[in-house]
């Protein structure tokens, strides 16, 4: 019973964090449309939240850069159980135009476990908010 | 007694990842430390491996708001090596959309400025309207944030009298709206008590220190490169520079609206002077060896991109100067003597595109906190032995 409300109330409102993981921007802007008027996530319950610690969703932009590496290790360390990782755009996917770079590892799924991957270069704000409904119709 | 409070690489405040220490005395900010490279991705030198047309596409991404900042000021600099010059219909098209990124962006900081000064409902409303401006730039280029409108000798898109006409409707709804913002101070004491006086940046210091772009404009420094070193159509193009005397946040809220009200003028003379004719001409694939700087009023301020040729159909070196790098200075004169609550709104206030700047390479150890300059031979000295000792990679592919 207990377990059947704390998944309920779960779906109903997970808590998002905004992380840039080097990203150029263009797809943090986007997350950031995602959740102002024309397409409001928010209504879908979803709500930004500003430290790792309260959050069940990380957003993450953006090829992994050497030097944030270990600091997105730590802060996916930091996220309580039960976690979930959304890969925004073709950088988080992959590394898109910086693959070869020296100082890109390559995609988000090389420093840590992802859920969801929303391609595009960058992602459309629709495109997140499909994101994060198929999240949800997975838990 | 002093106090060092580290703030970010990841920190609510901050959107993007960059580290900031804060020397404290009580609540007030006695010094500042910017450490950068947490975005830094080797751009510079990936564009040397890429031909002059795939570049394009690379100086797009080195940031998402001012990518056609970067494209154009990259295309400038390539086509005053290969020696073509685009046709007046292209020049127009291409700086069509780079006013309507100015809107864009200055749109987005002026929410950011609202949400730091605990402004919410200003944020949203900016941002909804900013959706206009994109749909337009949708409808123009195909793209809502990576126009990818540029090539070598031109655009790459044309557009109709149908366009236009929504354009100039889009217009109408815009200048609404940023009259309303521009009177929102007499309507909002609140949020005008917030930001006046908040992050101050005299005249003198913005000179010595080398601000660009609305930073140095709102200390009533007049200078804008489409005034001062006309690119493109700007000599033909009447706007005016707008600048501030408050030197302060508020200053710098003002100089963006007006700025935008500039924006506007701009956009509806370039729609309604439009030439007609081709939109680009074909370019060579290569460049004569040469060097170039070229330069270019981003909505952040000047950005300076210099390329050398070597004869090939790949650039020697590419080299960016962002606006954002250039503010820096500015900014931890900006946070001195401040409150520790100020540091997100003046940190805003500069417009900071942390992925612009991050190019340069500044040797940090991360985990130590230690920080030393090293010399290029010891660096390569160490690169060598470090080569000796790797593993040899038998199954490693090349990442193309």
């Amino acid at each position: 019973m207990l377990q059947r409300i704390v998944r309920w109330s779960r779906k109903k409102s997970p808590w998002i964090l905004h992380l840039n993981s080097g990203a150029c921007n263009a797809c943090d802007i986007e997350v950031v449309a995602a959740l102002t008027p024309r397409f409001d996530v928010e209504r879908l319950g979803v709500l930004l939240k500003a430290t790792p610690r309260h959050a069940d969703v990380i957003i993450s932009t953006g090829p992994v850069t050497r030097q944030i590496k270990d600091r997105i290790i730590r802060i996916y360390e930091q996220t309580p159980e039960p976690k979930f990782v959304i890969a925004v755009g073709a950088c988080a996917m992959s590394g898109c135009v910086y693959r070869g770079a020296y100082n890109i590892m390559g995609g988000l799924d090389q420093v840590i476990p992802v859920n969801i991957y929303v391609p595009g270069c960058p992602a459309r704000p629709d495109a997140i908010l499909d994101g994060v409904v198929k999240l949800l119709g997975t838990l | 007694m002093k106090f060092t409070v580290p703030i970010g690489p990841q920190h609510p405040a901050l959107k993007e990842p960059i580290s900031l220490r804060m020397t404290l005395e009580g609540e007030v900010i006695r010094d500042a430390d910017i450490r950068l490279g947490y975005n830094h991705r080797g751009l510079e030198k990936l564009a040397e491996e890429k031909t002059w047309l795939q570049n394009i596409y690379v100086t797009e991404r080195i940031c998402g708001i001012c990518s056609h900042s970067h494209a154009t000021c990259y295309t400038q600099g390539v086509e005053k090596l290969m020696e073509i010059e685009p046709p007046k219909r292209g020049i127009y098209l291409r700086f069509l959309v780079a006013e309507l990124e100015r809107v864009h962006s200055h749109l987005l900081w002026l929410g950011v400025a609202g949400h730091e000064a605990g402004f919410d409902t200003f944020f949203m409303y900016t941002w909804r309207d900013r959706e206009v401006v994109m749909d337009i730039l949708e409808m123009v280029s195909g793209n809502r944030v990576h126009y990818a409108i540029n090539t070598l000798g031109g655009v790459r898109r044309d557009i109709d009298d149908l366009q236009k006409k929504k354009i100039l409707d889009s217009l109408d709804f815009l200048r609404r709206r940023s009259e309303f913002y521009f009177k929102i101070g007499a309507n909002e004491p609140s949020f005008v008590a917030r930001i006046a006086g908040v992050g101050r940046l005299s005249k003198e210091d913005a000179l010595a220190l080398c601000a660009v772009g609305p930073t140095a404009r709102a200390s009533d420094i007049s200078q804008d490169v489409r005034k001062d070193d006309p690119y493109g159509m700007y000599a033909e193009v009447p706007f005016e520079v707008a600048t501030a005397t408050s030197c302060d946040v508020l200053g710098r809220v003002v100089v963006r609206v007006k700025e935008l009200m500039q924006s506007y003028n701009i956009i509806e003379f370039l729609l309604k002077n439009l030439p007609d004719g081709p939109v680009a001409v074909r370019a060579p694939r290569r460049a004569k060896p040469n060097e170039v700087v070229s330069r270019y009023e981003a909505p952040r301020g000047e950005n300076i991109h210099y390329i050398k040729s070597n004869g090939t159909d790949k650039p020697e070196r590419l080299k960016v100067r962002a606006p954002t790098l250039a503010n820096y200075p500015a900014t931890v004169v900006m946070l001195r003597n401040g409150f520790i609550a100020d540091i997100p709104l003046i940190f805003a206030a500069i417009d900071p595109c942390i992925c612009c700047a991050e190019r340069a390479v500044v040797l940090v150890d991360g985990r130590s906190g230690e920080e030393k300059i090293v010399l290029m031979s010891e660096l390569r000295k160490q690169a060598h032995e470090r080569w000796k000792k790797a593993p040899l990679k038998k199954d490693a592919v090349w990442p193309f």
